[in-house]
């Protein structure tokens, strides 16, 4: 079972943890710059790579903006192919719509695909508490959930331990779980791999309930699409007589042709491939073949507050490739954990405030402000989310909700900025004093800020001071004895 | 206290209110010409890219290739497949994934090849038969057939039948799961064999 993000501190303070730890420095800057390499790679491949972005972003951009609409021909067209649809406002109307499910069928265990709205729900914890076990079967999330661990990235969660780190997790945890590791285990990322597969074998060929995500979900045809690497998600969703897919309401496109740029958009984003190793598409229950039940939990969970933010709600079009986290130089400093939410890196800094909205705890009121933006995010994302322009909203949002009461000391000295730059009197007199100023500034002032940077010398003169005395450098300055203020 | 569907889209329809819907255009881009011997060869290429073995054959050898191609042990074929397997133990939807998990290798048929991105198609007609016989098997032979390939993407959807259960295939399976390095057979068949016959059926 793994840990919980509840209780996390801000950013800042999580942060400053995470850049202390250099063996998650060093596994973070080698996993990053790969992954990198590999999408520009086979981005560059693509000579319409632009286009392909923003047929993407109008795919999703069109669905979402007619999502009523698009969600109950979803509803209809699954229910037509045989699948049960649940609808769930949050987390514990989800979970308890999976419990349920499972207890129907006496499971004590389900087997799970790779799901980033599974963890944001925390599903496997109100199982647990439910009597049944949730078996994670993605490799890196069977590495966090083994090592009692969270997640620290969208895609391969685990991408914070080293070889030698996971081999050491599998070989004292995994006897817990199940098969045990074999004793001759190295730390071969293909010996890891082989020790997976036989650790969860057992629990493919037995598991009588499956729980997954899924990509997309399309609206016109009611069909559901898990992108995957491994094949545990094929085996999740064949095997298993019963299966329960969560689905974040914003999952929807609109029609069967619309997985076009989509399909092509994810796997180069994502893991850098052309098209990732297995696709699974199925539109509800197909006799004889798979699940012959089929259930579907349409998932709210604070998407509708993110879609009433006209300029955040683009944030709904995230198909969660992590291309975002990996060039953010912030994330491959910090790392994941840092984040406090399984949504971390760029997008996390703005999907955690618009999901829960801000002013209410300090830690998600803290993400807008963890990034330098310098725009590599939107400049990487498939469908085109204006990372830095969200990132600025959000943050006036914090301010905002922040009115009243006392000011920080950041407020008030913008406050004071304003009063000063907005007379060129009031401006001159400060100038004067800049060297004063800095000098008292590098001996008292708040040691957050002074402690991790340089202030710089104050020149002996200003520059408008230097323009009036030398009109403008067409003199040498001697005529007068100083610049003097308009 | 209203329930979960009702109040769900009433939240949707308030925080859409005002916001107009744009017409806009999603139509991707294609760049690619209709299948040529060049497609075909393209996608020899990329599939074999991914470690998976490829081999190119014509019609009146595929019998031989693929017993050549077999593993020791037991072979399961769908009902429907076109070519002949000698002692094969034909899928008649009974063998449970228990069973499957003792046989060795599943011969297949494929909907559709994708140049572009060397990934194969199957669509799990009487050819391919049901998705857990291409699935626990650890070798997957899988005959496809040139005229099968198509550029891109976009070519296979126009092609492919929603109603349809798909398994999308690129190379055997694999995880970048340690360290960002891909490494291939996790789940999936391990083994991953296309053999890409010349002409038409």
């Amino acid at each position: 079972m793994s840990g919980t993000f509840v209780g996390m501190p801000a950013f800042p303070e999580a942060a400053r943890e995470a850049l202390a730890d250099s063996q998650l420095r060093h596994n973070l800057a080698h996993a990053t710059g790969t992954i990198r390499a590999k999408r520009a790679k086979v981005v560059a491949e693509v000579a319409d790579w632009e286009e392909l972005r923003l047929a993407g972003a109008a795919v999703k951009e069109r669905a979402l903006r007619d999502l009523d609409t698009q969600l109950v021909r979803l509803e209809e067209t699954l229910t037509a192919n045989g699948a049960t649809v649940h609808w769930a406002r949050d987390a514990a109307e989800a979970n308890a719509i999976v419990a349920g499910i499972a207890k129907a069928h006496a499971a004590e265990e389900v087997v799970k695909v790779k799901s980033m709205v599974t963890q944001e729900i925390g599903l496997n914890e109100a199982l647990a508490e439910e009597g049944i076990s949730a078996w994670e079967t993605d490799l890196a999330e069977l590495i966090v959930q083994l090592g009692d661990d969270l997640p620290s990235h969208i895609l391969v969660p685990a991408i914070h331990r080293n070889r030698a780190e996971i081999r050491e997790i599998f070989r004292s945890k995994m006897a817990a779980a199940g098969r045990p590791a074999p004793d001759d285990l190295t730390d071969e990322p293909a010996v890891l791999a082989a020790a997976a597969r036989d650790h969860l074998r057992e629990k493919f060929l037995r598991a009588k309930v499956g729980v997954s995500g899924a990509n997309f979900a399309v609206a016109e045809t009611g069909t559901l699409v898990v992108v995957e690497s491994e094949g545990n998600g094929r085996m999740c969703l064949t095997l298993p007589e019963v299966l329960v897919s969560v689905v974040g309401i914003e999952k929807v496109v609109s029609r069967w042709e619309d997985l076009d740029p989509m399909l092509r958009l994810l796997p180069r984003s994502s893991t850098g491939e052309r098209m990732n190793p297995y696709t699974s598409v199925w539109s509800g229950v197909t006799p004889g073949d798979g699940p012959q039940e089929v259930h579907v939990v349409l998932l709210d969970n604070g998407r509708t507050r993110a879609l009433a933010d006209e300029v955040g709600r683009q944030a709904l079009r995230c198909i969660r490739c992590s291309a975002c986290l990996n060039v953010c130089p912030v994330y491959e400093r910090t790392g994941g954990h840092a984040y406090g939410s399984v949504y971390p890196g760029p997008i996390g800094a703005i999907l955690n405030p618009l999901l829960k909205g801000v002013g209410h705890d300090d830690q998600t009121d803290s993400l807008p402000y963890a990034s330098s933006l310098c725009g590599a995010c939107f400049e990487v994302c498939p469908v085109r989310i204006d990372i830095p322009s969200v990132l600025v909203d959000q943050r006036a949002q914090v301010v905002d909700a922040h009115r009243g009461g006392v000011p920080k000391p950041e407020a008030v000295a913008m406050k004071g900025a304003a009063y000063v730059l907005g007379r060129s009197r009031r401006l001159s007199v400060v100038e004067r004093f800049t060297g004063l100023g800095m000098r008292f500034a590098r001996r008292f002032g708040p040691a957050a800020w002074i402690g991790a940077r340089d202030l710089p010398d104050a020149p002996g003169e200003s520059f408008r001071a230097w323009w009036m005395r030398t009109d403008g450098g067409r003199t040498d300055g001697s005529r007068k004895e100083d610049g003097t203020d308009d | 206290m209203t329930d979960a569907r009702t109040e769900i889209l009433a939240r949707v329809r308030e925080a859409l209110a005002g916001s107009a819907v744009e017409p806009v255009e999603t139509r991707a881009p294609r760049d690619l010409a209709p299948a040529t011997p060049e497609v075909v060869d393209l996608f020899a290429e990329r599939v074999a890219d991914y470690r998976a073995v490829v081999e190119r054959c014509g019609a009146e050898e595929l019998e031989d290739r693929i017993a050549a191609a077999l593993p020791a042990g037991r072979v399961v074929v769908p009902p429907g497949l076109s070519v002949r397997v000698p002692d094969a133990i034909v899928d008649d939807g009974t063998l449970t994934a228990a069973e499957l998990d003792r046989i060795a290798a599943v011969v297949t048929e494929a909907r559709v090849g994708i140049a572009e991105t060397g990934t194969i198609v199957l669509d799990h007609a009487p050819d391919q038969g049901r998705r857990a016989i291409s699935l626990v098997p650890d070798t997957h032979i899988c005959v496809v057939r040139e005229d099968q390939v198509v550029p891109d993407v976009p070519d296979a959807i126009a092609l492919l039948d929603p109603a349809r259960p798909q398994t999308w295939i690129s190379g055997p399976s694999a995880t970048s799961d340690i360290e960002l390095d891909r490494v291939e057979g996790v789940h999936g068949p391990r083994t991953l064999h296309v053999l890409l016959v010349a002409g038409e059926r």
